[in-house]
Parts: C-alpha cells; sequence; structure tokens
C-alpha cells in the first residue's frame, strides 16, 4: 500500500530516513479478546507517525507491545534493523525509547526539576560511594544532568515553575511536564498516549507547536495517538488507523482522508 | 525577620542543589553542628546522655534507615527491630571473635551485615505491595527475635541467654562496658549519626533518591523512564538495612550494655521506630531527627510534669503516654500526613514574609 525510497523529503522540507522500528504480524490476545490482529508498520527516521482508530481499537495496546508492557503472542518487533528479543519495561527505555501516558504518571511527591531530572536517570553512572559522599562523578554528573534537564525547561517555558511539586500543577502544565521528562531522556523514539486529551483548544495548539518543534530541532522521530482528527491531519507525516484490532489504513494524511474502510470506521455504514 | 532568603542568589548548578541553598539555613546547620561536637560533651551528665541523648541519636539512625525505605521508596517495613538486632548480635560476635579490632570498625560491619540480611528479607517486596509486605517484614521480626534466642552460637552459649558488651576503647577512652564516660556515649553515636544523616541526605537528593521515589510515587512509570524496580527496591532495602544494623549495635554495645533479644528488639521496637518517622515526616531527613527526638522526649516529658509535678502514679502516668501517644498518631494522619517536617517547612514559609504576610 506505501512505498517509499530509502529517504525521501516531505512538503514542507524535513528529511524523513529509513524504516527505524518495524512491527511485523503483531497479534496480542488477553485470554479470549483479541486486541491486536496481526498488524504490520514501520516507523521511519525524523517523522511523525499518528496511530488512530475509534475507541477500543487497540491502539493503547500498540503503544504498550512498542514500550515493553505487554509481549505480543505473535510477531515481530524490530527495532533499528535487528529483531528485538522480548523485553521489560525499564530495557526498551535504556534503547533510547521514551513515552507519556494517556492519564498522567507523574511522580506527584517531587517537584517538576526532580520529575524531568528521572528522565536522565540511565544516562547517570555514579557508583553509590561517589553518591553517598556528593564527591567526584556524582556531583559533576550531576552538573551536567542538570544542564540538560534546564535547556528542556527552558524549550517547553516551564522553567518559572521548576521547583514546584507536580501535584500542585493544572492538568495541561502537568501534560507538558511529562513531555518534558520524556524528552530529557533524550529519546531515538518518542511515544506519545494521546497528547492533547482534555485540552482546550489553546492548550492543544501549544501542544502541538512543541511536538512540531521538537520534532524539529532534536530530530526526534514521534509516534502518536490522537483522538482530535485535524490536529493529527496537521501534524502527522503518516498515519495507521485501527478497528477493532485490525489495521485498516496507513499512508499520508491525505490518502487516509480518502480511504473507504476509514471513513465507514469512523462514520459508520449502513447495514442491510 | 527570622528567616531571610533575599539577595541570597544560587548562579550556579551545585549551589542550587546543596543541601541548604539559603544561608541562612547554612549557618544554623554549621551552628548546630558546632554546639553538637563541641559543646554539649563538655557539659553533659549521666542524666542527659542514658535518659535523652544518646537513645535520640541512636533512634535517629534508626528512622533515617526506616525513612529510607518507608518514606523515600514506599516499602512498608515492620521489621525494624529485628534488624535492629541483627546489627546488634553481628556486632557482639565480631567484638567478641576479634578483640583486638576496633569496635568502630565493628559497627561499620554489623551495618553490612544487617544490610545484606535486609536485602534477603526484601526481595518479597518484588511480587508484593502494601500490607501484604508488611506482613512478610512482620514475619522477618519474628523470626529473627526466635533465632537469637534459639540459637546458642549466637549469644555464645551464655547461661542466661543474654548478651554483655565487654569493654571497648577508641583513642583510649572507653565507649562501651559499664564504666564508660557519659561524654563518651555521647560522642561516638554523635559521630555515627553525623554520618548516617549526612549519607542520607546525599543519596536521597541524587540519582539513586531520584529512583526510590519514583518508585514510591508511580512504579509504572518509574520502569518506563528506565528504572530496573529490582535494583532500586534492594538498594533502599540494603542502604536502610546499613543504617538500622549501627543503629541497632549502638543500642546493644554503647546504650544497655546487655541485651535479652525479645525485650530489647521486641515488635514495640519496630513500631516505635515506625511511629518516629510518621510523627517526624515521611520521606524527610529532617523528619526522623524531629520523630526521633518527640518520641524520646515525651515520655520523659510527661513523666517529669506528672510524677515529678503533678505527683500522679508512675504505672498512671505510664498509661496515660501511651493513651497520648496513640492520639497524637491519629491527629498527625489526619491533619498532618507529612509530620513535623511539613509544619517546620510551613513554618518556614510563613516567616519568610513575617510580619506582613502580603
Amino acid at each position: 500500500m506505501f512505498d517509499q525510497p530509502e529517504s525521501f523529503v516531505t512538503s514542507d522540507g524535513r528529511t524523513i530516513g529509513g524504516v527505524m522500528m518495524e512491527m511485523k504480524n503483531i497479534t496480542l490476545r488477553f485470554g479470549g479478546v483479541v486486541a491486536i490482529k496481526d498488524i504490520s508498520f514501520d516507523i521511519r527516521e525524523g517523522e511523525i507517525r499518528a496511530i488512530i482508530g475509534p475507541n477500543g481499537a487497540g491502539k493503547s495496546s500498540m503503544l504498550n507491545v512498542i514500550s515493553g508492557f505487554y509481549n505480543p503472542q505473535k510477531g515481530e518487533v524490530w527495532y533499528k534493523g535487528e529483531r528485538r528479543p522480548s523485553m521489560k519495561p525499564f530495557e526498551v527505555a535504556r534503547q533510547g525509547i521514551a513515552r507519556t501516558f494517556q492519564n498522567i504518571a507523574l511522580f506527584e511527591g517531587m517537584s517538576v526539576l526532580d520529575n524531568v531530572m528521572t528522565g536522565r536517570l540511565n544516562h547517570m553512572k555514579a557508583g553509590i560511594l561517589s553518591q553517598a559522599f556528593w564527591y567526584g562523578t556524582a556531583q559533576r554528573e550531576e552538573t551536567e544532568n542538570r544542564e540538560v534537564v534546564e535547556r528542556v525547561l527552558d524549550f517547553l517555558e516551564i522553567q518559572h515553575i521548576r521547583k514546584t511539586p507536580v501535584s500542585r500543577l493544572p492538568y495541561g502544565l502537568k501534560k507538558r511536564v511529562e513531555l518534558a521528562r520524556a524528552l530529557a531522556a533524550d529519546p531515538k523514539i518518542l511515544l506519545l498516549d494521546e497528547p492533547m486529551a482534555g485540552m482546550n483548544v489553546e492548550e492543544k495548539e501549544d501542544m502541538s507547536r512543541f511536538i512540531l518543534d521538537v520534532n524539529d530541532e532534536f530530530g526526534t522521530t514521534i509516534a502518536l495517538i490522537e483522538h482530535d482528527m485535524s490536529v493529527v491531519m496537521d501534524i502527522s507525516d503518516r498515519v495507521v488507523v485501527m478497528d477493532y484490532g485490525k489495521k485498516i489504513g496507513d499512508g499520508t494524511p491525505k490518502e487516509v482522508r480518502s480511504n473507504q474502510a476509514v471513513i465507514d470506521a469512523y462514520l459508520g455504514v449502513a447495514h442491510d | 525577620m527570622f528567616y531571610r532568603e533575599s539577595g541570597d542568589f544560587s548562579e550556579t548548578y551545585p549551589a542550587d542543589s546543596q543541601t541548604f541553598p539559603i544561608k541562612f539555613d547554612r549557618y544554623r546547620y554549621y551552628a548546630v553542628l558546632v554546639v553538637a561536637f563541641l559543646i554539649i560533651p563538655f557539659i553533659v551528665n549521666d542524666y542527659w546522655a542514658n535518659a535523652i541523648l544518646v537513645p535520640f541519636l541512636i533512634y535517629a539512625i534508626a528512622a533515617i534507615g526506616l525513612n529510607i525505605l518507608v518514606g523515600y521508596c514506599g516499602q512498608v517495613s515492620l521489621g525494624t527491630g529485628g534488624f535492629m538486632a541483627v546489627g546488634a548480635y553481628a556486632c557482639y560476635k565480631l567484638m567478641t571473635a576479634f578483640p583486638d579490632v576496633s569496635i568502630m570498625f565493628h559497627i561499620f560491619i554489623s551495618g553490612g551485615i544487617t544490610a545484606a540480611v535486609v536485602t534477603l528479607f526484601g526481595l518479597p517486596s518484588l511480587r508484593i505491595k502494601g500490607f501484604y509486605l508488611a506482613v512478610a517484614t512482620l514475619a522477618a521480626q519474628f523470626f529473627l527475635v526466635w533465632l537469637f534466642n534459639r540459637v546458642a552460637w549466637f549469644y555464645n552459649y551464655s547461661a542466661s541467654g543474654q548478651i554483655n558488651a565487654p569493654d571497648r576503647a577508641v583513642f583510649g577512652h572507653l565507649v562501651t562496658g559499664p564504666n564508660t564516660d557519659a561524654w563518651a556515649k555521647y560522642m561516638i553515636c554523635l559521630v555515627f549519626l553525623t554520618f548516617a544523616g549526612i549519607v542520607a541526605r546525599n543519596l536521597t537528593r541524587g540519582s539513586l533518591g531520584r529512583k526510590w521515589s519514583a518508585i514510591r510515587d508511580m512504579d509504572i512509570a518509574a520502569e518506563i523512564i528506565g528504572v530496573n524496580p529490582l535494583s532500586a527496591k534492594l538498594s533502599a532495602f540494603a542502604i536502610s538495612g546499613f543504617f538500622i544494623g549501627i543503629s541497632g549495635a549502638l543500642f546493644f554495645s554503647v546504650y544497655l550494655g546487655a541485651v535479652e533479644v525479645g525485650e530489647a528488639f521486641g515488635i514495640q521496637k519496630s513500631f516505635l521506630v515506625l511511629f518516629m518517622i510518621i510523627i517526624g515526616g515521611l520521606g524527610s531527613v529532617f523528619g526522623s531527627f524531629a520523630g526521633a527526638a518527640f518520641m524520646v522526649l515525651l515520655p520523659v516529658l510527661l513523666k517529669n510534669v506528672l510524677v515529678g509535678g503533678l505527683g500522679w502514679d508512675t504505672a498512671l502516668a505510664a498509661h496515660l503516654e501511651f493513651i497520648i501517644v496513640g492520639a497524637l498518631i491519629i491527629v498527625f494522619l489526619i491533619a498532618e500526613p507529612h509530620g513535623l517536617a511539613q509544619l517546620w517547612r510551613v513554618a518556614k514559609e510563613k516567616l519568610r514574609l513575617w510580619p506582613f504576610p502580603h
């Protein structure tokens, strides 16, 4: 359905590279319920890839397969040209895949700064003695990573709340802090599970701008799930459409919009 | 007036992430250190050392240890008494087996041994949480007390079943045994508490502390950002056990001198230390100090007021103490779940603006 050369340039001038992650014939079952049925698609380097579909289509399950929460019964996940063995979520994170959650999953007892600093944990290697006496590696590392974190805070415009406990923040800012935490990890692929759920138009605009900026400035590959069609069609390069665990469409927003199966899934189809 | 931070700017990240970023706090901390190390040792007498200062210092170490596990990493433990007993018996065995080695080493090694034992009992935390984990650690408490009672090797086959601390000196001054000076007892405990406080603070503000807090606040999200739950939880158990072991070793060798395990390290000790961190403040090193001070001072204070001041019966005063402590815990859980440390923080916030509220 979709065939493109090794790398190409989009209409707005960004370069999309080769295949970074490929899902091959993924099937995921919970007991008798088939959440994902034989789905294959790929994520290319530098693109913004959207996964859409009606409620219960299996989008979040798909993201959970990518981030290692679920191991599919059938199918293979290929990452950077290698087949990925079944992994724990923290091992997936260490390979450079960061994500945010549909329901905010921040550490409520910690400040914004500490939350975002947790995103750098995989870059901090100081031994326990060095940490215990706050000497040498631990101190140097703390400062280096703080600099990275401050750049991220600056980029997402949340420096002013860096010392505020997360539990005191409004919803929109929490979403942004969660994005900051994922971004601080310096990920190769960023997975966003409904980054704009529950936001008003203005917050959605802000978030869309941040997503585009992240992609533009850091060249981060982004895969996102979103319900707001206008946003999806606007910012994504390619879209996968799922319905009842099956893939019913895959292509550029324009192609997807004119796909009859997609229109049927979203608008309903007359049964006679 | 009492508390100023204006004109106090951090210009570097290390300056911003230090323990006391505000100059006033920093100077107060130095002042406390000076008083504790250079003034109190010269004026302390036997009553103050034995009734208040030494138990406070030792319980503060235990509270720091438990706070790392419960307050920072969110893993409930009811085995503190048993774990302190491990430190005490390890110290006893080391003191009697290697009489020529300094007791300072023995206490550190006792901490290490306790860390290993606590880590072992922490293994179930990978599968179970909350209440169920609490029950698992409760089993550890009863098992360890039973073990030290039953296996005579631990008390060197003594007829009484007790362990007694032999005389040991540091730099020529006795620190254990019945002939120890009050100031020497105080000093050795103070040195270990200072060490524990600084190490705990450094660990909890660094990357390890963030791992622990991440596990506590939301373990799923912690895993997704790359925290290995196995190593994070077990490191919390180990560090916690290290401090609890040190406190147990000091409690036996310096404070009590002779120990019968069921009496000194029973379940009530586990609860006492747990109350300290709940009242003092979960997830705060300062809270561990405050809670230990509170729980050590309260009985002494009540006794002085009720028995000494009002002439009540000692037994009545002792029972009243149970009621008051119980009521206070309920009040704290409802009114201020973050304990004395949070009250202190709120007071500081208010004092920033005092006397003008706006």
